[in-house]
């Protein structure tokens, strides 16, 4: 795991700041093209110069990636593997391969970024971890790393998101972690990530934050991006074993967007190969109700980085809606914006109902339970398969659906005795 | 010489430091912000920063939060805050805008710069951007003559120290703690350092914000400090006020009074 040097100068004013290698796909101060950047208070400058060091200095020191490589495969479970959905592929037309991100250690992709991140920073001798979470994976992921290296560990999740994630509440507070529920804004996502910052602002000497994502001020998105690449470097050599050549498309579900971000970077530099992220069209597009940032917001700045964000006319940041809580958030990676700009991939709306009738089909004809988050990009993709009849498609399947057997029961009205009729109700018809 | 900087060498010259007072626009409401800020003028603040109110304000604590999603929920734009500064600047007084840059960037920056130029302000703190990024805001400001202070903290290396305060212009805001907005019962032993140092860096006055609640503090930060910034006290006596404005007025004016007589004993 090696990031590759590039030569794009800083832009000017040009500010003081250790030269290094840099970081794939950004600029030596963390610039994809216009977006990114490090809009952050002067209080963390110092700290996510030093964060940029250390962690430029780990991936080129062979004892690093060596124990990260180690822990991804006998802790993290990783290779994922890839598995070719036969019955769905019959169903959409299409010979679609699924990455099994949902068979890692706690239930999703989230765990190698955290390993990552949780190895940087014990290397960088502090004690202490914070982390923002929407669904609740990123926190429990947090929460294992932190409790396998002995380190503390508080989550910062929205009050909105406790109470429809309570199992993973559970979980995160059993792994040994507080957990504290931010009442502050929208009550979600967005605002877990601004009281971890304010946490962090005063913490900032023995504290590391743990971004959930690959979004927030440089180095994060490139920083998170070369922990979670294994994704698209593993499924790319995998495909070609498997299938004797690369996919015609490659997609992923995009909320801020690493498990996206770490398949495409597997594939981002074969133009033959069709890149699409989906975003959470929530109740559709007309409705308002919605989290498509790129699909719908503006460039903006959010969370330390210049991005597509869903904003009114003043600036202020509007509430994203989404029946799947790890993509109601009304940001989104920078690198995903930039992808976006130059045409190199593109980014579709799924509706909450869409991804359910997929989350509910991809049980019924795989005997595989999907997060609603990953839902959303097999829904997208039975759509692309119907553009692409008889192509391979690779599929990010990002996580488990077993945190969202609450919503499940809710939407499908699993709880009543309907039995067979229902289920195949809910496979077939739109709700 | 700029409205601020004439602020700032008016209050050397009487041999104290200058006293900086807060408030978001449009809290309680955009006319009540109005008053409560001509309040704190008349009673002895030396520098007005009216607070645009934003949705994410990373930098703030539960105070200001309030204050400011107060102000959101009452529906307050970008274009009223703009007001604000003109009536309170309309007093003489030496008014900058203390904003998160994403409202900026939204309402143009060489628009915003113009805007606020036409309604008198002096120029503008931005918490959330350093020099790094302010590559549109540097060349309208000064498009426009504008002041812009940039923010300096205790964790600011002496290299960004000089790198920051070679971008500012008017005054050096200096972070007293490391931590959000709020008042504090302790004054910080983290700013006295950070001023000394930001002192070696630049010829500017300095100011020091975050925790200052009181005369007493005021005193002992202004021992050492050109400026004392005062928000989240001033926030804290309005919510206290409960939406009485004459009891909000009268609470501002005696604060106001304690800290204008505080940054004159020290």
């Amino acid at each position: 795991m090696t990031t590759s040097p590039t030569t794009s100068p800083t832009t000017s004013p040009g500010p003081p700041r250790s030269a290094g290698p840099a970081t794939g796909g950004a600029d030596l101060s963390g610039h994809f093209g216009e977006f990114g950047g490090r809009f952050m208070p002067e209080a963390l400058m110092a700290a996510l110069d030093e964060l940029t060091v250390a962690w430029q200095e780990a991936m080129a020191d062979p004892t690093f990636t060596a124990e990260f490589d180690r822990l991804l495969r006998e802790y993290a479970g990783t290779p994922s593997m890839l598995y070719e959905a036969h019955r769905l592929s019959e169903r959409a037309g299409a010979r679609i391969l699924l990455k099994r991100e949902d068979l890692n250690h706690t239930g999703a992709h989230k765990i190698r970024n955290v390993l990552g991140q949780a190895l940087l920073t014990r290397r960088m001798g502090k004690s202490r971890v914070i982390a923002e979470t929407g669904a609740g994976q990123h926190g429990v992921a947090s929460a294992t790393a932190a409790a396998y290296l002995d380190l503390d560990c508080v989550v910062y999740m929205g009050e909105v998101d406790t109470e429809r994630q309570a199992l993973n509440v559970a979980r995160m507070r059993l792994l040994g972690a507080e957990v504290v529920p931010v009442s502050s804004g929208s009550r979600t996502l967005k605002d877990a990530i601004n009281e971890a910052l304010r946490d962090w602002v005063a913490s900032v000497d023995h504290t590391a934050y743990l971004f959930g994502t690959a979004a927030g001020p440089h180095p994060f998105p490139s920083l998170v991006k070369s922990f979670v690449r294994g994704i698209g470097d593993e499924a790319r050599e995998q495909c070609l074993a498997l299938t004797g050549s690369l996919p015609d498309a490659v997609t992923a579900c995009v909320g801020g967007g690493s498990n996206a971000i770490g398949i495409f970077a597997g594939f981002v530099d074969d133009p033959e190969v069709r890149i699409v992220g989906f975003e959470a069209g929530g109740e559709g597009m007309d409705s308002g109700r919605h989290a498509a940032t790129i699909a719908a917001g503006e460039v903006g700045v959010l969370h330390g980085a210049r991005t597509y964000v869903l904003q009114d006319d003043d600036g202020q940041t509007v509430e994203s809606h989404s029946i799947s809580a790890g993509l109601d958030y009304p940001g989104v990676g920078p690198e995903h914006a930039h992808l976006a700009a130059t045409g190199r991939a593109s980014y579709v709306p799924v509706t909450d109902e869409e991804a359910m009738k997929a989350f509910s089909l991809l049980a019924r004809t795989e005997g595989i339970i999907p997060a609603i988050e990953s839902a959303h990009a097999l829904a997208g993709t039975l759509r692309l398969a119907e553009e692409m009849p008889g192509a391979t498609i690779l599929v990010n399947l990002s996580g488990r659906g077993d945190k969202d057997m609450g919503t499940a029961l809710e939407w499908f009205g699993l709880g009543e005795d309907r039995g067979e009729v229902l289920a195949e109700d809910a496979t077939e018809e739109p709700r | 010489m700029s409205l601020l900087s004439e602020a700032f060498a008016r209050a050397r010259n009487e041999d104290r430091a200058a006293l900086v007072g807060y408030l978001p626009a449009g809290f309680p409401t955009v006319p009540g912000s109005i008053e409560a800020l001509k309040v704190m003028v008349d009673a002895g603040c030396d520098v007005i920063e009216v607070g645009l109110p934003y949705s994410d304000p990373v930098m703030d604590g539960p105070t200001i939060q309030a204050a400011a999603q107060q102000a959101l929920e009452n529906g307050t734009r970008t274009s009223d805050v703009l007001s604000v500064v003109e009536a309170v600047a309309g007093t003489g007084v030496a008014t900058v805008v203390m904003t998160y840059w994403n409202p900026v960037e939204r309402y143009g920056v060489a628009r915003f710069a113009a805007d606020l130029a036409s309604a008198g302000g002096a120029g503008m703190i931005t918490p959330d951007l350093t020099p790094d990024e302010a590559g549109p805001w540097l060349q309208a400001s000064a498009e426009q003559r504008l002041d812009r202070i940039f923010l300096v903290a205790p964790s600011s290396t002496d290299e960004r120290l000089r790198y920051t305060t070679d971008h500012c212009t008017g005054f050096v805001y200096a972070t007293a703690v490391m931590g959000v907005t709020g008042a504090r019962t302790a004054t910080s032993d983290l700013a006295a350092p950070l001023v000394r140092r930001t002192r070696n860096a630049t010829d500017l006055p300095v100011g020091v914000g975050l925790g200052v609640s009181d005369g007493d503090q005021a005193a002992a930060v202004a021992g050492y400090a050109d400026g004392v910034i005062v928000g989240s006290a001033f926030v804290r006596r309005m919510l206290d006020a409960g939406g009485d404005a004459r009891v909000a007025a009268d609470s501002l004016r005696t604060l106001t009074e304690d800290l204008a007589a505080g940054v004159r004993r020290g």
